[in-house]
């Protein structure tokens, strides 16, 4: 795949008097020029306000907008553009169904069923839906590697579990969440899933049909597009019986002295001027993904970290976490009693940039009886040499805090 | 950018063999931080008497340029009066700024180690934790 990096411009610089080597795709991906350049075209030639004007740059404007909405619902295989909401990004989707469906759905006696791998943005919307409902939440048992054990989590839905929610791939374990069978338990019990895929879809071919997922969201800014948007799927129904949460322009069909109502789907939960050049920016990010191909994508991730997993295993000292197989996207660990802030420091001295600290998610830190880990993550533009880099920055940082601490 | 810089002896020995590292037992003060982005937290705890700082400790858990700091910390203000301490920390946080420093009027000793950090701009939070906490409990003992 080392034919991309040269679509990456920001990829081609020195840090720090070395080669820059790009390890925190998990935190946001790099931009390629045609997403960079499609902002540019949006900006340069048709940018205006979307389903206002009358004029030609109103049109260009809203089919762009548009556009990017049918390409990303091609991408996720939705059956309706109805079904896609733009927004910031996945903790604005995720509260968005904490906020309006699970508030007026959920009540006292109802269970919320979470991983304690969760992300704090599908966590903590978690607890105060719970707080406010009178809901109780709990958590999925994860088996020592960081997995599912599929007969546990199938008895832990039961008929009181009117919500579950779950990332499909944890941003800190790598694992892949078996979420179809989730959806199958939940769906017979009469409840609801809600997908964290911000860690999925950029790496992987996710189907929501397949899936049948009730609720999805995702960030454009780890796959390849702009900080700024993101987008919520949501099945038709479930949309449609929704309250918006924000209440202004855009979002309106009638408005009168002391009562209004909304436009149909998406737009009435699309309140004020949307994220325009997001969405097509994030139009762009979806066609060069699809140009590479998802399965291609997939195929490459899963093989850097299974490549990571096995050369960083040769050194001493390298606790990893989370399962051997079924992951993609990152490898999480530690090196001997070298500190993870201390460890980045060094490696961004090399012109590494990894990851370190909780990753949004104490809980789970707690979980691994750790306070904070280091993490590499990669994508289509890294490669073996990479891993190669960062291991030999692990060695230089073994023996120089081997030195500093005699 | 030198490692080394950053990593003086003195900042790897403190975060080694750390001083005033514990409980007080009558502490009056406990001043709990920690840095969200990153998950260090310092717990600093003082003894202060007709405006004296009798006693500092502090624990934690986090890089070695947080708790480093949190030991030179504890070792610095022992024996000053607040307001004494409420002004070094401002001196300190302008140092991690890269300001030199008079050293007649601070002593740095070896909180010179840590002026290094100002080069490393991600970690100069680090280096600050504990003596925000400080300032804080020098705040809340005045009233
Ligand atoms: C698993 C997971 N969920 C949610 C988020 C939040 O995404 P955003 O900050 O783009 O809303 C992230 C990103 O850090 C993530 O990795």
């Amino acid at each position: 795949m080392s034919q991309y990096i040269k679509d990456f411009p920001i990829l081609d610089q020195q840090v720090n008097g070395n080669p820059l080597i790009y390890l925190d795709s998990g935190a946001t991906s790099q931009k390629p020029f045609k997403v960079i350049e499609a902002v540019e075209t949006y900006y340069k030639t048709m940018n205006s306000n979307v389903h206002r004007g009358v004029h030609t740059l109103g049109s260009r404007a809203t089919d762009a907008y548009e556009g990017a909405r049918e390409k990303v619902r091609r991408f996720i295989n939705a059956g309706s553009t109805q079904e896609i909401i733009f927004n910031r990004g996945t903790t604005t989707g995720l509260n968005l169904v904490a906020s309006s469906y699970a508030r007026e759905n959920l009540k006292e006696g109802d269970e919320i069923l979470i991983s304690p791998s969760e992300h704090h943005s599908n966590l903590i919307p978690w607890q105060q839906v719970a707080k406010v409902t009178g809901a109780t939440l709990k958590y999925f048992e994860l088996e020592p590697d960081g997995t599912l054990d599929l007969n546990k989590a199938k008895a832990a839905i039961t008929d009181r579990t009117k919500l579950v929610a779950i990332a499909q791939v944890s941003n800190v374990l790598g694992t892949v969440f078996p979420v179809k069978e989730l959806a199958g338990w939940v769906h017979a019990k009469g409840g609801v899933i809600v997908i964290d895929a911000a860690q999925s879809v950029p790496h992987m071919k996710v189907d929501v049909q397949d899936l049948d997922c009730d609720f999805l969201a995702f960030s454009g800014h780890k796959m390849v597009g702009p900080t700024g948007i993101g987008v919520l799927y949501g099945k038709e129904a479930l949309l449609n019986a929704m309250e918006p949460i924000e209440f202004g322009g855009e979002m309106i069909s009638t408005v009168g002295l002391y009562d209004s109502d909304w436009k149909e789907l998406p737009w009435k939960f699309e309140g004020g001027t949307p994220i325009i050049a997001g969405a097509v920016g994030l139009g762009a990010a979806v066609d060069y993904l699809e140009s590479i191909g998802m399965d291609t994508i997939d195929a490459h991730d899963r093989h850097l970290v299974a490549y990571a997993m096995e050369r960083m295993g040769e050194l001493e000292g390298v606790s990893m976490y989370g399962p051997r197989k079924d992951r993609t996207g990152m490898v999480t660990f530690n090196l001997d009693t070298v500190h993870p802030h201390d460890l980045a420091t060094v490696l961004d001295a090399e012109g590494i940039a990894i990851r370190a600290g909780h990753h949004c998610c104490q809980p789970l830190m707690r979980w691994l009886e750790v306070t904070a880990t280091a993490r590499a993550s990669f994508y289509l533009y890294n490669n073996e040499s990479d891993i190669d880099r960062l291991v030999a920055g692990l060695k230089k940082a073994k023996e120089y805090f081997g030195n500093v601490f005699r | 950018m030198s490692l080394d810089d950053l990593y003086r002896r003195v900042i790897m020995d403190h975060y080694q063999q750390p001083r005033n590292r514990g409980q007080i037992e009558d502490g009056s003060i406990t001043v709990d931080l920690n840095n969200p982005t990153c998950g260090d937290r310092v717990s600093v705890q003082m003894r202060v008497k007709n405006g004296i700082i009798e006693e500092a400790m502090f624990e934690g858990e986090g890089c070695s340029i947080s708790m480093a700091s949190a030991s030179m910390m504890t070792e610095t203000v022992k024996g000053l009066d607040v307001e004494r301490a409420v002004y070094l920390v401002d001196l300190f946080s302008r140092m991690m700024q890269g300001e030199e420093i008079d050293t007649e009027e601070f002593p740095l000793e070896d909180i010179e180690a840590l002026q290094g950090v100002a080069k490393f701009p991600a970690r100069i939070k680090c280096a600050t934790l504990a003596w925000k906490a400080l300032e804080k409990g020098a705040k809340e003992s005045a009233n």
